[in-house]
């Protein structure tokens, strides 16, 4: 679960990384408040999930009232990539002597967090590392030992920042790593890490994205879920317990396992199709499951056709028909199925289909002859 | 001959008084493995079926000599019980549950690689099976028979595809293993192929990848090295969009890393044949073995 920055940042006081003090807005009025709260000048940010959203006007520094209200005005509302804003962050304008990078990262290749610092910090790091590796001090920490101050001083003086600001920077590294275990991320990100002239340190941007599976211990972060980010059928999905994934095309896939899911995407493109959506019904698929996954595939409205790919292991081809027919009594679909039912009570389920007679359903013995049926379908569509 | 799973296995499934870890432990001794006790913390001395019944791993270690571990409990109690099972002294622990925290997981790698006692198999995957000799997990057996081709993948119901149209084409299994979908397996590609390769049962080895992490890639590079047996590989997830969890945990593309496209080439530049659908694994398996 990625947060927003604001949502970062306060993640990051409670832990006592060093941020500009702000408060969020929803409306022009609050972001007016906040500015004279805070005083001038100040910064009104987009509160957005995406990179680069200041090359896109999506960050202003106000002088006064009356910036304040034009900038606010101007960004809530704002188009970024595709994204809308329906929130501001506003903080205090900070001056900038230099810019450096930290983050903590959950390097799945060494099962282990991975802490990296540059002093090329304002930019995007994978250029760095594409460019200049060697400006990117890096070290792996054992994570039953846990973050110790020589790791901070090691990557502060391998990364080559200012004398003065060595332990500074080290105890910001290690109140990261901080955030990274107790609140159970997979990222955090500084970017930029900010020297100001009064030699203070500051997170002036924050980028956390949290383990959605350890959201059960961390009941305040499960509250801060951006559903304004998301997409209208992936959120009816996750609301009815479904794994969705919206794509461009237009062929419904539903499938039982996430391999199966997406080998069943690759196999239809093979066969000359564009996928709509990826959805993975599950291990153990029940009717109703079924029913609901039918409504959120149908709920877009470029599916010309529709394919279900199961191979039963706990799923049962059984259970799959019944929840597609009860899906046709209640949906009635316009647009053709094509249904490939195999493994566990496959025969049971096969013949539960012939014998309902929906309309414009298809059956294939194959996942190949499937796809390829699927594929001509849409085209004829 | 087969890896990891077989007569010899003594299991205790952690969390069998479930309605889940019921079923499959049935169906597992219904098999042949030899399920000797479960356990589900306050209900020692109970049975299912006659399957004992005991508080920790450590009584059904000395009671019964249990040597592997199913593992059935909830995410929020799995990284607990997969580090009691070590404790315990339990050599081989095989994790079914699917959605644990990934900084239990990490915490659990890392004591169990630091402690060097045991393997463990998973999280989130469908378990281990032997056909003929056990099975210990979820795969519905029916669908393999015994054979000569060793199966190592992140997916579960991928791999009932890919062995269903192996069997069509006439090849059995030596062992299926199931690694997970989690961004930190305890078992890896490389452990395992190195496990075929050791076997003098498997002539071929085929392994089902996906998108996301580098596992598929230091696998190349390991077969390259090591691996003298035929291998063929399979990934999922071609057309999956860059920042989206496809299902697993483990499955995402981020930025340009972890791309099908790369480990297919990874792959293939070391001489590993790639199928593009789950068919072309068997028609590859038919060339390299002959039907």
């Amino acid at each position: 679960m990625d947060l927003l920055e604001y949502q970062g940042k306060q993640l990051f006081a409670r832990h006592g990384v060093p941020v500009p003090a702000g408060q969020a807005a929803r409306s022009v009025e609050d972001a007016i408040n906040a500015a004279e709260a805070i005083g001038y000048p100040c910064a009104i940010k987009a509160q957005v999930q995406i990179g680069g959203r200041g090359k896109l006007g999506g960050i202003k520094i106000a002088n006064d009232r009356a910036e304040a209200e034009e900038y606010a005005r101007a960004i809530l509302g704002m188009d970024i990539r595709g994204l809308t804003v329906h929130e501001l962050w506003i903080e205090g304008a900070s001056e900038i002597v230099s810019e450096y990078y930290a983050s903590v990262v959950f390097d799945r290749s060494a099962k282990a967090p991975l802490v990296l610092l540059s002093t090329k910090g304002g930019m995007d790091i994978e250029q760095v590392a594409d460019e200049d590796p060697d400006a990117i001090a890096h070290l792996h920490v054992d994570p039953l030992l846990g973050f110790q101050d020589f790791h901070g001083r090691r990557l502060a003086f391998e990364a080559g920042v200012d004398a003065d600001v060595v332990r500074p920077v080290g105890a910001m590294l290690a109140k990261l790593y901080e955030v990274f275990t107790s609140e159970e991320a997979t990222l955090v990100e500084v970017n930029p890490l900010i020297v100001t002239p009064e030699r203070d340190v500051k997170a002036l941007d924050a980028k956390v994205t949290l383990d959605g599976n350890a959201l059960f211990r961390h009941a305040d972060n499960a509250e801060l879920r951006d559903l304004s980010g998301e997409d209208p059928q992936e959120r009816m999905a996750q609301e009815r317990g479904l794994t969705y994934v919206k794509l461009d095309g237009d062929i419904g896939i539903l499938a039982n396992g996430a391999g199966l899911s997406m080998s069943t995407l690759d196999v239809v493109a093979e066969a000359g199709g564009s996928p709509a959506n990826f959805l993975d019904a599950g291990g153990g698929s029940r009717a109703d499951a079924i029913t609901s996954a039918v409504e959120v595939i149908l709920s877009d409205d470029k599916v010309k056709a529709v394919l279900f790919n199961i191979f039963g292991g706990i799923t049962r081809c059984d259970e799959v028909a019944k929840g597609l027919i009860e899906a046709f009594a209640q949906i009635e679909p316009t647009v053709p199925f094509v249904v490939r039912l195999d493994g566990t009570n496959g025969e049971e389920g096969r013949k539960l289909l012939a014998d309902a007679q929906l309309p414009n359903v298809h059956t294939e013995s194959t996942m190949d002859g499937a796809a390829a049926k699927v594929v001509e379908l849409a085209a004829a569509a | 001959m087969s890896v990891l799973v077989d007569k010899q296995t003594r299991l205790c499934v952690s969390g069998i008084t479930g309605r889940e870890g019921t079923f499959h432990s049935l169906r597992n001794r219904e098999y042949g493995t030899n399920v000797v006790g479960g356990v589900t913390p306050g209900k020692g001395g109970q049975d299912v079926e006659g399957i004992p019944v005991f508080n920790t791993f450590h009584e059904a270690v000395d009671k019964v000599a249990a040597n592997t571990a199913m593992v059935f409990v909830p995410p929020r109690f799995a990284a607990d019980s997969i580090l009691e099972a070590e404790d315990a002294g339990i050599e081989l622990i095989i994790c079914i549950t699917e959605g644990i925290p990934a900084h239990d997981e990490l915490r659990v790698y890392n004591t169990l690689h630091k402690n060097g006692r045991s393997r463990l198999v998973g999280p989130n995957c469908p378990g281990i099976l032997s056909p003929g000799k056990g099975n210990v997990g979820i795969i519905p057996a029916a669908f393999f028979s015994a054979g000569n081709v060793g199966v190592v993948s992140r997916s579960g119901t991928l791999t009932y595809q890919i062995g269903n149209v192996l069997a069509q084409s006439g090849f059995g299994n030596s062992t299926i293993v199931g690694i997970g979908g989690d961004p930190v397996p305890g078992t890896d590609f490389i452990d395992v192929i190195a496990m075929f390769q050791a076997d003098p049962e498997t002539q071929l080895i085929v392994m089902c990848g996906e998108i996301g992490g580098d596992a598929e890639e230091r696998a190349a590079e390991f077969i390259a090295e090591y691996v003298t047996k035929p291998t063929i590989a399979y990934i999922a997830g071609f057309t999956a969009p860059p920042g989206k969890t496809m299902g697993h945990a483990g499955a995402i593309v981020s930025g340009t890393r972890g791309t099908a496209a790369a480990k297919a080439a990874a792959l293939e530049s070391k001489g590993v044949r790639v199928g593009r659908t789950p068919t072309q694994v068997a028609e590859a398996a038919v060339d390299l073995l002959g039907s």
